[in-house]
């Protein structure tokens, strides 16, 4: 039974069907119905806990390209299960808010089927053990989060937010399948758990450095961060569901995951430790620092979750120092805290970030804004909102009584053990580590408090707002309040979700710390990391009391040295710079054309044939020439003569049509039946294809160029027929390769058909043909839309 | 300018029987003799192209209500998931196999999943070749 390959392929199913039966649903929203995928999900993933916390995990396989290694390997351990958790469950009641938040004049069927086929990649990279396989369906789901982001198409800013994730993401996806093929080249596996165990022999190996940093490469622009953050409040354009699913609870932290997933196989490395902590601290703090200046709460939020992402990063970081060879069984288990911290930071984000986007969305949706100079005093007309963002709020500045606190303390605890790890030369760059951390903390306090005093707190301002607010719907509500109550539930008891997903989950981060991983508590007694909250605390209210004397320091700032200006800017020249190049050699003129693919043509395989030594013209195997044979070339060559001298373009075709036709001659005088028939019906549909392309074509003149050009074209034309002539007789005089028609021979017994050419065709390179035929169609669409779809005059509904 | 085509019209309609049968023929012949998917689409396509060169394209549309767009989309759907079949028994991706049965009429016969995968590659010949040529003609006017 491949049932964990099936919980991959049902949402990309529904995903298909869901446009399908859309209309026939009445008044049904369409919601209700992609909300059983995600619950159906969920519960299937919850079934599979005791198991997975007893230490077992679940392998499954179908084997794809077997002969190059890639293969649909699932595999399901603590790690994955956690992730998988999330995506579900935070789907489900993504939708479940999304029902009322989404109004009827948007289109529905696409929203649910975009968000199904994100759901299905996402789960597809988690629970993907080939590394193959993992990065189709990462890209799948920059995809669907491009169609998310891009989803009210109309708004300008929508399309360019969608299209600035997809280039950045996109580019890092890139950089991580090149480092996909390092480890491959080097391990020869693609097999992530095969790959931990060989890499360490290859430490040395001068791929190991390039494969680790574009691997992160793929892991950093994903997780948004520091400098590739730009894209994330950006992606902000999209509905709020969105915003809550894709960009704080799951596809960000699909870089978290890699890297996570990574740290057995890097781990232990003091470039991967000092990278992916620095990088994360970094993140951290200019994510924590540029939140404050934020007016839109979404972009706010967005700069909050760069921070929290920084910050989950630098705890993968510190806790890769578990995997360093030279440790003892308690400094493994001692610096595994950070990663199991990072995991547990990874849960409460997921919570009390979902929370504030909801009860933001619910501002937004309710109030009609979401700036915060237009808002103020909504605590009397929100009660419930209000609640719910408090409540995350406390959480997100790591305040008692909600699970913030406890992830925040482990944060403190492991950045204080840098001190101490004698590792890496943290001795003298050590100290850096907890003072990031700690004045991250007291700013993302301060934005904390934000949220909630602007919004909440202070005076109504029923002249800047477009209606009078009040409470949404209960199924608005419903969803956040679920995860409010987990944000509650996860401070008092949080040892359910660290004994039962946390640990097992860890020994996928770091092998062999089973017994190590850490109890969660709440009271340690007066330690360092408790009085760096009470600091924060007092620090964070400071500042925000005396936030409008200080806030002056972010116009120091020169606004256009900015990370978005460069991407701007860079996107800008690298149009300008490829339209130049285009136009330069793309002149719509044929001769043109002609001469660059004849030269190449020249250059590669006449260079190829020179180069490789295949040049040698032995004639002593070669039969008699026949008189068909001889006749056959006399027409032919004189065919070919008149077309340049011709004065009409039907002759110049018919002549042309004689070439051909000669050359279905030469099959059929070779005794290759398929080629020959082939030749013939390509010669009568290309002849027609002729004929329509007519009212095309400009008037039949003689070519009037310079002599240079001519001279020019001459030499081309004798060279692109000399390497031809060339490579013909050389073909059979050499042989350069081994033969393989040997193994064609036997199509009958492997194939069970008799013709050979269509055994190989249709069975043993099938994938040749498969992939022509794909390309024939996208070809056939092509033409199609070049045709038909010419560039409308009229005006459109779309901003521009 | 009316063109007097009563003799194209007339050949056409016989001819047209001829090729599409042989394309049929070469599609389930290329087992074991010259034939197969990609040359029978095309000589079906070719025989569809004669029709609508001999009478225009409303006519035979209302004869033979297909649209080629779609019909090379079901091409493509068809040879796809007859590749991925094979994966969901165990096999790799794109395996094909064959088997001989003993059928009513025919005797033993050699059934091969093959001829599904080229029914595909034949249908997206067949729509993209119309379709092209369709275009084109039509984006003249």
């Amino acid at each position: 039974m491949y049932l964990i390959i099936s919980a991959i392929l049902l949402p990309f199913i529904a995903a298909a069907v869901i446009p399908l039966i859309h209309n026939r649903l009445g008044r049904l929203n369409i919601g209700w119905l992609a909300l059983a995928i995600p619950l159906a999900l969920f519960a299937f993933f919850i079934y599979h806990i005791p198991a997975i916390s007893a230490g077992d995990t679940f392998t499954e396989t179908l084997k794809w390209l077997p002969t190059v290694g890639i293969d649909m390997t699932v595999y399901l351990d603590g790690l994955s299960l956690i992730m998988a958790l999330l995506i579900t469950g935070m789907g489900s009641l993504v939708i479940i808010y999304s029902i009322y938040y989404l109004s009827s004049t948007d289109s529905l069927p696409h929203f649910y089927a975009y968000l199904l086929l994100f759901m299905g990649a996402m789960l597809g990279v988690v629970l993907s053990d080939n590394l193959m396989v993992l990065y189709v369906f990462w890209e799948l789901t920059s995809i669907s989060s491009f169609l998310l982001i891009a989803f009210w198409y109309h708004r300008k800013n929508s399309r360019a937010g969608a299209q600035k994730s997809l280039l950045i993401t996109v580019f890092g996806g890139f950089a991580m399948l090149a480092g996909f093929l390092m480890l491959h080249s080097m391990t020869g596996t693609f097999s992530v758990r095969q790959i931990a165990v060989e890499l360490t022999q290859y430490a040395n190996h001068e791929l190991f450095y390039p494969a680790m940093f574009l691997v992160l490469l793929g892991a950093f622009t994903k997780s948004a961060q520091f400098p590739f953050h730009i894209w994330l409040p950006d992606a902000m354009e999209a509905p709020t569901p969105v915003s809550a699913y894709l960009h704080s609870a799951t596809m960000v932290k699909a870089g978290i995951y890699l890297v996570a997933r990574f740290t057995p196989v890097f781990g232990g490395n003091s470039a991967w430790f000092w990278t992916v902590t620095l990088v994360g601290l970094v993140t951290l703090f200019w994510g924590a620092f540029n939140a404050i200046r934020q007016t839109d709460l979404k972009a706010l939020l967005a700069y909050s979750t760069i921070s929290q992402l920084g910050l989950i990063m630098s705890l993968l970081g510190l806790g890769s120092a578990a995997m360093y060879s030279g440790n003892s069984a308690e400094a493994t288990a001692a610096f595994g805290l950070a990663s199991f911290a990072a995991l547990f930071h990874m849960v409460n984000h997921s919570t009390f970030k979902g929370a504030l986007f909801m009860a933001v969305g619910i501002v937004d949706h309710q109030v009609g804004t979401r700036d915060i100079r237009r808002l103020g005093g909504l605590m009397a007309f929100l009660p419930f909102t209000f609640t719910i963002a408090v409540i995350g709020s406390m959480s997100m500045a790591g305040l008692p009584f909600v699970n913030g606190f406890l992830s925040k303390e482990m944060f403190f605890t492991a950045s204080l053990q840098a001190l101490d790890m004698e590792l890496f030369g943290t001795g003298t760059w050590g100290w850096i580590i907890p003072v990031i951390a700690w004045t991250a903390s007291v700013l993302t306090f301060v934005y904390s408090a934000i949220i909630i005093f602007r919004t909440f707190f202070g005076a109504h301002k029923p002249e800047k707002l477009d209606k009078i607010p009040v409470e949404p719907p209960a199924g608005m509500l419903v969803p956040p309040a679920i995860l409010s109550f987990l944000i509650i539930a996860l401070f008092f008891f949080p040892n359910l979700l660290g004994d039962h997903l946390l640990r097992p989950a860890l020994s996928g981060i770091v092998p062999g710390i089973d017994g190590g991983a850490p109890h969660i508590k709440a009271w340690h007694g007066f330690i360092p990391e408790l009085w760096m909250t009470v600091a924060i605390i007092v620090f964070g209210t400071i500042l925000f009391i005396t936030l409008r004397k200080w806030k002056s320091i972010y116009s120091l700032f020169p606004s256009n040295w900015t990370f978005n200006m460069l991407y701007t800017n860079s996107l800008k020249n690298l149009e300008n710079t490829s339209s130049y190049l285009t136009n330069s050699y793309m002149t719509g003129h044929l001769p043109h054309y002609f001469a660059y693919i004849f030269s190449f043509f020249v250059f590669v395989a006449g260079g190829t044939l020179v180069w490789s030594g295949a040049l040698n013209i032995n004639l002593s195997n070669d039969s008699p020439l026949s008189v068909y044979e001889v006749l056959l070339v006399v027409v032919m060559a004189l065919a070919a003569i008149a077309i340049l001298f011709t004065k009409s373009r039907v002759s110049a075709i018919l002549l042309n049509g004689v070439l051909g036709f000669s050359i279905a001659m030469f099959f059929v005088l070779f005794r290759a039946p398929d080629l020959a028939l082939t030749q013939l019906v390509i010669e009568t549909v290309t002849t027609v294809l002729f004929l329509v392309c007519f009212n095309y074509l400009p008037d039949w003149k003689k070519e009037i160029s310079p002599k240079h050009v001519k001279v020019r074209n001459a030499i081309i034309a004798a060279t692109g027929g000399l390497t031809i002539t060339l490579i013909g007789l050389s073909v059979n005089s050499v042989d350069l390769y081994e033969s393989i028609s040997g193994y064609f021979e036997d199509s009958y017994e492997l194939a069970g058909g008799r013709n050979i050419v269509n055994a190989i065709l249709g069975d043993f390179r099938a994938l040749d043909t498969l992939l022509e035929g794909l390309v024939l169609f996208i070809a056939g669409i092509g033409v199609f839309s070049l045709i038909r779809l010419k560039v409308r005059k009229e005006p459109n509904d779309n901003e521009n | 300018m009316k063109i007097n085509d009563v003799i194209l019209k007339t050949v056409a309609k016989a001819v047209v029987l001829v090729i599409l049968t042989f394309g049929l023929y070469l599609f389930f012949s290329g087992h074991h003799t010259p034939g197969g998917g990609f040359i029978g689409g095309l000589v079906l396509a070719s025989g569809f192209v004669l029709l609508f060169l001999s009478y225009d394209v409303e006519t035979v549309s209302e004869g033979i209500p297909i649209s080629f767009k779609k019909l090379s989309a079901v091409g493509v759907l068809i040879s796809m998931s007859s590749a991925l079949v094979p994966v969901f028994f165990g096999q790799p991706f794109l395996s094909q196999s064959f088997g001989y049965f003993d059928l009513p009429l025919l005797g033993k016969t050699e059934l091969a999943t093959v001829t599904i995968f080229e029914a595909g590659i034949a249908l997206t010949v067949v729509g993209v070749v119309v379709n092209i040529i369709l275009s084109i003609s039509e984006g003249t006017k």
